[in-house]
């Protein structure tokens, strides 16, 4: 019995960690999100592939690594240690997971290997699945999507994205067609990208296997919630890490300011709230892989409990910093920002909790 | 990644499995007389709580790594199979081994610091249940700063001279002896003046009072010590050396006051009064808002129990880095708990607030009482502020409060 990473997880973890502490530093992506260093992001995103990222999770004869998403989910919680400004969830972990389930022998040759051999790269557009907002939503008729969705996820720069309706039937189209326009969305997060996609009588092709069940979609949707709990998760360690750095140097009334306990007691709190939220992270991954009855609970408890632990990690750590946690200068916003959209993205905890206790009825 | 225990385990697990069915059922004969264990069934074979815990000894599921020398099983410390027996007995509703701070916390003590003679003297009949223990730690100006107690001994001739008063004693009342912090050095800084003793109840000079806590029930005692005389020998470790060794078993404790497995099973049970109970015709878990805070407590519940895996697995693959995650455990098990208990009387509204022996009380008032309890629990063997300070000195490496000078 052995509860916790390999040493290649770790290894590769490391790898991702030390990569983006080199290139993705606190200058770097204030130059990416405010838009004058266009290249840089895709300088990262090309050495993280260097590394390997794209082809985690695709199976062996496709040309990937065929691992378990556990690895998936430690590079993820690197990304948000590092607010790591590439895109990773929607082309490498959601993408291949949604095509292994859904798509027939062909389409999985076709999409599979050419994602490990970076020809493809897709967006993920879900959102009207999970919850319809407004009167956002696709509808699929005589092989064309018409309508719009929302927050789709790393639609800029890929060559395909994979879209959904309300009934959960996935359709690969070409994301440099004439009849699809990306329009950017302006979040608080600016290190990601989020889109919507409005398509006009767009060519599209359905995922075969996904107008069977909705089993295909939730795997995806499953493993692309416990990518974001991954990210929170890297994105409140360091949250912490810096809170108490910063708790220890910072003097007042003439001592470390840590050693109040006002201070001090927050700083417990946050790290109290974070620890159990490993465990259940690597859990959730690793059920998704080897305990199908227990996969979707712990999928949805991980994304919900996460987020709830660390959005009152985000603010906390803010907070120890005081009024320099509220610049710019210092960045810690960048984390604030990241842990506010992994939150609401692929469901709100509300809704994913919904979801959590009818998996039990 | 690997959560499957292997073939030598699973055969483990049917051992025990068939264990547990012959004695399903079992009741005791001495009754709930004793406060330290379970009250067994009612239709199966039926013994003294003693045999009990002697026959758990014998087949190893009590016990298991004590030396048979001193009234153990004698065998190899074996994480997984101590696990499979805890959950085994629980799945069975078999009785477990009888607890209490003389098995839990005196018996590693004496195992790791006591004499020859000491081990020989105690160990066995405290695993048998014939001897019980209570903790003289806690005074009424000695709670979150234990080290500053002023309880003293006086070594005269081959005596010690007890004087002084404990608090928070529980069990006092029906304790053959007691594991006592006590100053015996006046003159030495405050953590190095302080021994070890283990004082017979029946002495001389001991006073108990029971101290009746907010659940109306008498938890506790305060115990008085006028001229308590024991033998110069009943010390455990060197004069002054008493903080180390009650430190060795503190950590102990701290960890096990509440085990998420635990708090998952009144989940389990919390959903179930849910789908029983109805709120203007309709079931309880059909209110979203009350489903919702069930859903988030599930969820907090999970990742504990997950964390709890992860601090077994370090137990068994020495290295891994699980530091603060083992000093969080007494906050957040005995915080989330009381949470739980306290969630299901907000879902029964005004019937949550019956207690004792009212109609309509539900569960048998342990939702109430169990709230209640655990205020006790989150306050007990450190508070959750002392447990914060912790986490923050030790775990996150944060200066200290500077000491106020005495005036």
């Amino acid at each position: 019995m052995y509860f916790g990473l390999s040493e290649e997880q770790s290894f590769f973890q490391d790898n991702v960690k030390k990569y983006l502490a080199e290139h993705a530093t606190i200058d770097n992506i204030k130059h990416i999100t405010s838009g004058d260093k266009k290249n840089l992001s895709a300088e990262i995103h090309q050495g993280l592939l260097n590394l390997g990222i794209n082809g985690l999770l695709i199976p062996e004869e496709f040309g990937g690594l065929g691992l378990d998403l556990l690895f998936a989910a430690v590079v993820s919680e690197a990304l948000g240690g590092g607010v790591g400004p590439t895109p990773f969830i929607a082309p490498y972990v959601m993408a291949p997971t949604a095509i292994k389930h859904a798509g027939s022998k062909t389409q999985q040759e076709n999409y599979l290997s050419k994602i490990a051999s970076n020809e493809n790269r897709f967006g993920v557009g879900f959102s009207e699945f999970i919850g319809k907002r407004n009167d956002a939503g696709i509808t699929f008729s005589d092989s064309t999507l018409n309508g719009r969705a929302m927050f789709v996820l790393d639609a800029n720069d890929a060559t395909h994205l994979l879209l959904a309706d309300e009934k959960g039937q996935i359709f690969v189209v070409d994301a440099k067609s004439a009849d699809l326009e990306i329009v950017k969305l302006t979040t608080v997060d600016k290190t990601r990208q989020y889109t919507e996609v409005i398509c006009k009588n767009l060519e599209a092709e359905l995922l075969e296997h996904s107008s069977d069940s909705i089993n295909p979609i939730n795997q995806a949707i499953d493993t692309g919630r416990i990518m974001l709990a991954a990210d929170s998760l890297g994105a409140s360690q360091t949250m912490i890490d810096k809170a108490v750095d910063y708790a220890k140097e910072r003097k007042q009334f003439g001592r470390a300011i840590g050693s109040f306990q006002a201070v001090k007691h927050m700083c417990a709190e946050m790290a109290a709230d974070l620890e159990p939220c490993y465990a259940l992270v690597w859990h959730a991954a690793h059920c998704h892989d080897h305990s199908p009855a227990e996969a979707r609970l712990m999928a949805c408890h991980a994304k919900a409990h996460v987020s709830e632990m660390s959005k009152g990690i985000a603010k906390k750590a803010i907070e120890v910093h005081g009024g320099m946690g509220f610049t710019d200068l210092l960045g810690l916003h960048y984390w604030f920002k990241r842990i506010g959209l992994n939150r609401q993205i692929l469901g709100s905890p509300e809704l994913i909790r919904e979801e959590a206790y009818k998996t039990q009825v | 990644m690997d959560l499957e225990y292997g073939p030598e385990y699973q055969d483990f697990t049917k051992e025990v499995e068939s264990f547990c069915e012959k004695y399903k059922g079992l009741s005791f004969t001495d009754g709930s007389n004793n406060p330290l264990g379970s009250s067994g069934g009612s239709d199966g074979p039926q013994m003294s709580r003693s045999e009990w815990q002697k026959t758990l000894i014998e087949n190893g599921y009590f016990a298991r790594s004590v030396p048979k020398e001193y009234g153990g099983y004698g065998g190899e410390a074996d994480i997984l199979k101590s696990r499979i027996i805890a959950a085994e007995f629980s799945k069975s509703n078999t009785p477990g081994a009888m607890g209490g701070q003389g098995i839990d916390m005196l018996v590693p003590t004496l195992l790791e610091m006591g004499t020859e003679e000491q081990k020989q003297t105690y160990i066995k009949p405290t695993l048998h249940g014939e001897m019980i223990w209570c903790q003289g730690y806690s005074e009424p100006n000695a709670g979150s700063d234990l080290a500053s107690l002023q309880t003293k001994g006086d070594l005269v001739g081959d005596e010690w001279v007890i004087n002084g008063q404990k608090i928070w004693t529980s069990t006092a009342q029906y304790s053959q002896m007691c594991f006592c912090l006590v100053r015996t050095e006046p003159d030495a800084p405050k953590h190095a003046g302080i021994s070890y003793l283990l004082i017979p109840m029946d002495s001389s000079g001991i006073e108990i009072r029971p101290l009746v806590d907010m659940t109306l029930k008498a938890g506790f005692n305060e115990v008085f010590f006028t001229d308590v005389k024991i033998p110069a020998g009943n010390i455990v470790g060197k004069r002054g050396e008493g903080w180390a060794v009650a430190n060795a078993t503190l950590g102990h404790e701290r960890g096990s006051l509440a085990p998420p497995d635990a708090t998952m099973n009144r989940v389990n049970m919390l959903m179930h009064l849910m789908k029983e109970e109805t709120l203007d015709g309709k079931p309880l878990i059909e209110h979203p808002i009350y489903r919702d805070r069930l859903m988030q407590i599930q969820g907090k519940v999970l990742a504990q129990q997950s964390h709890a895996l992860r601090l077994l697995s370090a137990k068994l693959n020495p290295g891994a880095d699980v530091k603060i995650g083992k000093m969080i455990q007494k906050l957040t098990g005995t915080e989330l708990r009381h949470e739980l208990e306290g969630l299901a009387i907000d879902v029964m509204g005004e019937i949550g607030t019956l207690y004792e022996d009212s109609p309509h009380l539900k569960n048998d008032g342990t939702w109430q009482f169990i709230y209640m309890y655990f205020l006790g629990l989150i306050i007990g063997g450190g508070t959750s502020q002392i447990q914060k300070n912790i986490i923050a000195e030790r775990g996150l490496g944060m200066p200290k409060e500077p000491k106020v000078e005495e005036a």
